[in-house]
């Protein structure tokens, strides 16, 4: 394997674990939504930290190695339409992510301040804040240009 | 590299196979957090047995269909006998033939488990700790795979 090889694998492995966690974090998103105690939803928002902090690794390496590979190889460049229209795509992603971690973060919050009152049963605030539309249509954005990114590098359209 | 130099009319294959291969990768590092995490909580061992059953096992077929379906697009199968297969095309159907078995052990394993938590028998956290242990072996698996089949290293 050349270094170029070794770069590329692991620019994969990186949007691998990107598109995994993305994964992760949509079931445990879907969990929330039925989750109305604090317990409950500070349990899943532990496991939502890890899919957070896999996803933010994802989307670092992804970019760094991608850059670095486009000019690393001598058919691609950083300025070629399909990478321009990826590193885009991975913007929208990135902010709409950062935007939805967010909102995922307010009903941890409100948990702990009710653990913190002693009240450990079912709250209706909660339950809404777990179905955060803003998070939803944050995640749905972020998931479809993660989704056209993966689609423009098998196609690469221009290439 | 083949990526640069694939046809266009395998480009939906692969796209699929991906699709599966990550929908796979992130089902089983949901299964494992949510049960490494669980603290005995039957709601996350619950989430960690479903994820694998209700979103791994539909990427696991697609992976390994789409992967079928390139294999023949790209005549892996036409090859002549005297010739071997390269070694990370055969790392590629160690991980999904030989991961997927492990794959329907866990399933079993943790569907026992569920089973007996729902019963309030005891021995559930142990079986579905089996699987997850099954879980983050399959991953270390798919991140060879992943390593193996971009790489090309033969």
């Amino acid at each position: 394997m050349t270094f170029e090889d070794w770069i590329f694998s692991i620019h994969l492995l990186f949007a691998a674990t990107l598109v995994g966690s993305l994964v992760m974090s949509w079931i445990v998103v879907v969990s929330m939504r039925t989750a109305d105690t604090p317990a409950t939803t500070l349990s899943l928002h532990r496991v939502a930290l890890v899919a957070t902090g896999a996803t933010i690794v994802g989307l670092g390496g992804v970019i760094v190695l991608g850059i670095w590979l486009s000019i690393l190889r001598i058919d691609f460049h950083p300025w070629d339409g399909w990478v321009i229209a990826a590193i885009v795509l991975w913007a929208v992603a990135t902010a709409a992510l950062l935007r939805s971690f967010v909102e995922y973060e307010k009903p941890a919050r409100k948990a702990k301040a009710l653990v913190a009152a002693a009240q450990t049963g079912a709250s209706p605030e909660l339950t809404a804040l777990n179905r955060t539309a803003t998070g939803l249509a944050l995640r749905s954005v972020a998931s479809l240009a993660v989704v056209l990114i993966v689609v423009d590098m098998i196609w690469k359209p221009g290439a | 590299m083949l990526a640069a130099i694939r046809p266009d009319n395998q480009s939906f294959a692969l796209l699929l196979h991906l699709v599966g291969a990550t929908v796979v990768f992130g089902a089983l590092l949901a299964c494992a957090t949510s049960i490494l995490l669980s603290r005995g909580e039957a709601r996350l061992l619950r989430l960690g047995y479903f994820s694998l059953l209700l979103v791994g096992l539909p990427g696991l077929i697609l992976l390994r269909l789409a992967g079928e379906w390139l294999y023949r697009l790209q005549s892996w199968n036409k090859l002549p006998s005297q010739i071997d297969r390269p070694s990370w095309l055969d790392i590629g159907f160690i991980v999904a033939d030989w991961g997927g078995l492990l794959f329907l052990v866990a399933l079993v394993l943790g569907g026992i488990g569920v089973s007996r938590l729902r019963n309030g028998k005891g021995g559930s956290t142990i079986l579905l700790r089996s699987t997850m242990v099954i879980s983050l072996v399959l991953a270390v698996g798919y991140v060879v795979a992943v390593w193996a089949m971009t790489g090309k290293p033969n």
